[in-house]
């Protein structure tokens, strides 16, 4: 089980069973992204407050990467400005096709995800939480369907 | 593992180019399309390489060549399913032909208060076209009551059959649970009422002997490239007195008689169904498909997936950690999953072990949710298949099993 335990590490199988920030509150910008074809959803939420991500919240139903990367994604992006969590996004995106970005460590727990790139299939659950995240800091609210 | 008598399989991996490409692949998602034996292959290349010409317009030889090619699959394909020839319309698939049922038939024969039936274990594609024409025309789509196991039965059946009844529209065989619908008595009992019946046949004629005749069906639908032929293509069987009623729902290039500025005729039947340039190779090389089913013969082809079946299912019951949803299914479809554990994380731990697994809700999300689950991991037996096949997938599940114990 040497490859697949890369991918399905200790911490993913922390954050899949002991999810951070879970739940959702009234009044945030909330986006709901659904995948049909897997059957993933996930619905995110952002309390930003004078450009700073005070808030992260998340629920939804999938597959163990999917669930653990929305848990992962509100921790990591949690306190971050605006701008600072744009770039995380993309360090995140670059991540998954297996390139370490140069400021690792602001990834946080996100960094274990870089085993994806092993396994392309796979990409679109990690990073499910992650877009509809940076779709709210771009303007975006309500329901999409993931492509 | 000792193995049963291994005289019973068939020996043809070398015949399927993607297995001597990939030895060590184990393909068990063949009821998502089936792998393409090389007979196949070398006729689609055949027609590209030496007619590749268009069909049914040209009044030169090559034209002449392409067209006798193309339409000798029709008759193939008729002496394959026991009609007419003119009964054999080329569709897309088996998605494209259900629907063209729908958009023609259904809409010009149901009425506010007419009833389709219909099940829960159906694709997609076989009952959302009804949905579709139901709502529009004001008729009720009805659901036979699946039994204990999931299973369409005849006593089920006739508790939703009525004199309102005006179509049925069930799959022979379940992409999700493999289960064998009793269609032949469905197909009597609905007829009594009046109703006609429509088929989706896309899994069981790649591993069952149909004959459209005995089943006396008005329509059946399936695709090429479940049964080894070639994607985008497929055949729509429908009676002769339907299809010649029947309006057209494309209109453009073939399909037409006469054209005037605000009148036009078509076509008989099948041709005015078939619009614009067909998929001429793939229509072509199809028959190649079926010649190579004959040449084993549904027999052997059965005896061989009844055999892996067996072996695998006795070996798959003993192990912990799994759910199997259709125990006693009676063809080469394995439902079931990583007790506690999302297919798709069960899935990638196949996956990386080259065994080809569907994961997910299989177009078919009513049964899905009639099994209170997410989705289900499906692992499907065809004549490419052999015992070793069937080892390296108990032990991808064994290892699965007690690998995501502790998740």
């Amino acid at each position: 089980m040497a490859g697949i335990s890369d991918l399905y590490n200790q911490v993913l199988k922390d954050h899949r069973n002991y999810p951070r920030n879970k739940g959702l509150i009234d009044g945030y910008k909330t986006l709901k992204v659904k995948n049909p074809s897997c059957g993933d959803d996930v619905t995110v939420q952002l309390n930003i407050e004078n450009g700073i991500i005070k808030d992260v919240r998340h629920i939804g139903t999938g597959c163990a990467i999917c669930c653990s990367s929305a848990s992962v994604m509100s921790e990591t992006l949690k306190g971050k400005s605006v701008k600072v969590a744009n770039e995380i996004i993309e360090d995140f995106y670059e991540l998954i096709k297996g390139n370490y970005p140069d400021d690792e460590d602001r990834l946080g727990d996100a960094i274990v995800y870089v085993n994806i790139h092993n396994y392309p299939p796979r990409a679109k659950c990690a990073t499910l939480a992650w877009r509809a995240a940076g779709a709210i800091i771009h303007g975006d609210e309500g329901e999409t369907i993931d492509e | 593992m000792s193995y049963p008598d291994k005289k019973v399989l068939l020996d043809v991996k070398n015949d399927f180019p993607v297995l001597v490409n990939n030895p060590n692949l184990v393909y068990l998602d063949s009821g998502a399309t089936s792998l393409k034996p090389k007979c196949v292959i070398d006729k689609l290349d055949e027609y590209y390489e030496k007619y590749g010409v268009n069909v049914n317009r040209g009044v030169y030889k090559l034209s002449y060549t392409a067209t006798t090619e193309y339409e000798e699959t029709r008759t193939v394909c008729a002496k394959f399913l026991n009609c007419k020839e003119r009964e054999v319309v080329f569709t897309k698939g088996a998605s494209n032909g259900l629907n063209l049922v729908a958009q023609s038939y259904g809409m010009d024969n149901l009425n506010e208060g007419d009833e389709v039936i219909s099940s829960e274990l159906e694709h997609h594609s076989c009952v959302l076209p009804w949905q579709n024409v139901c709502k529009i025309k004001g008729a009720k789509l009805k659901y036979v009551e699946l039994d204990s196991e999931g299973r369409i039965t005849v006593e089920a059946f006739k508790k939703v059959l009525s004199n309102k009844t005006k179509v049925v529209v069930l799959t022979h065989v379940s992409n999700v649970m493999g289960y064998i619908t009793p269609i032949k008595e469905i197909i009597r009992l609905a007829h009594e009422v009046g109703a006609v019946v429509v088929v989706d046949a896309a899994q069981s004629v790649p591993h069952m002997k149909v004959d459209v005749k005995d089943l006396d069906c008005d329509f059946l639908a399936f695709s090429a490239h479940k049964m080894f032929g070639p994607t985008g293509f497929g055949v729509l069987f429908g009676k002769f007195k339907y299809l010649k009623a029947m309006r057209p729902v494309e209109f453009g290039g073939d399909m037409i008689d006469e054209v005037y500025k605000n009148e036009s005729t078509w076509k008989d039947a099948p041709f005015k169904f078939e619009t614009g340039t067909p998929p001429i190779a793939e229509a072509i090389a199809f028959k190649e498909a079926i010649r190579y089913i004959e040449s084993i013969g549904y027999e052997k082809i059965q005896a061989h997936e009844k055999a892996l079946m067996e072996y695998t299912m006795r070996e798959l019951v003993k192990i912990d950690g799994v759910t199997i949803y259709n125990k006693s299914v009676e063809t080469g479809i394995i439902a079931f999953n990583m007790t506690g554990v999302h297919p798709h994380d069960a899935s990638t731990l196949f996956d990386e072990r080259d065994i080809c697994l569907r994961a997910g809700h299989h177009c078919a999300q009513l049964i899905i949710k009639w099994l209170d689950t997410i989705g289900t991991l499906r692992a499907c037996f065809y004549i490419y298949n052999d015992f070793e096949d069937c080892d390296k997938f108990i032990e991808a599940v064994k290892d699965s099993a007690e690998y995501f114990k502790e998740w």
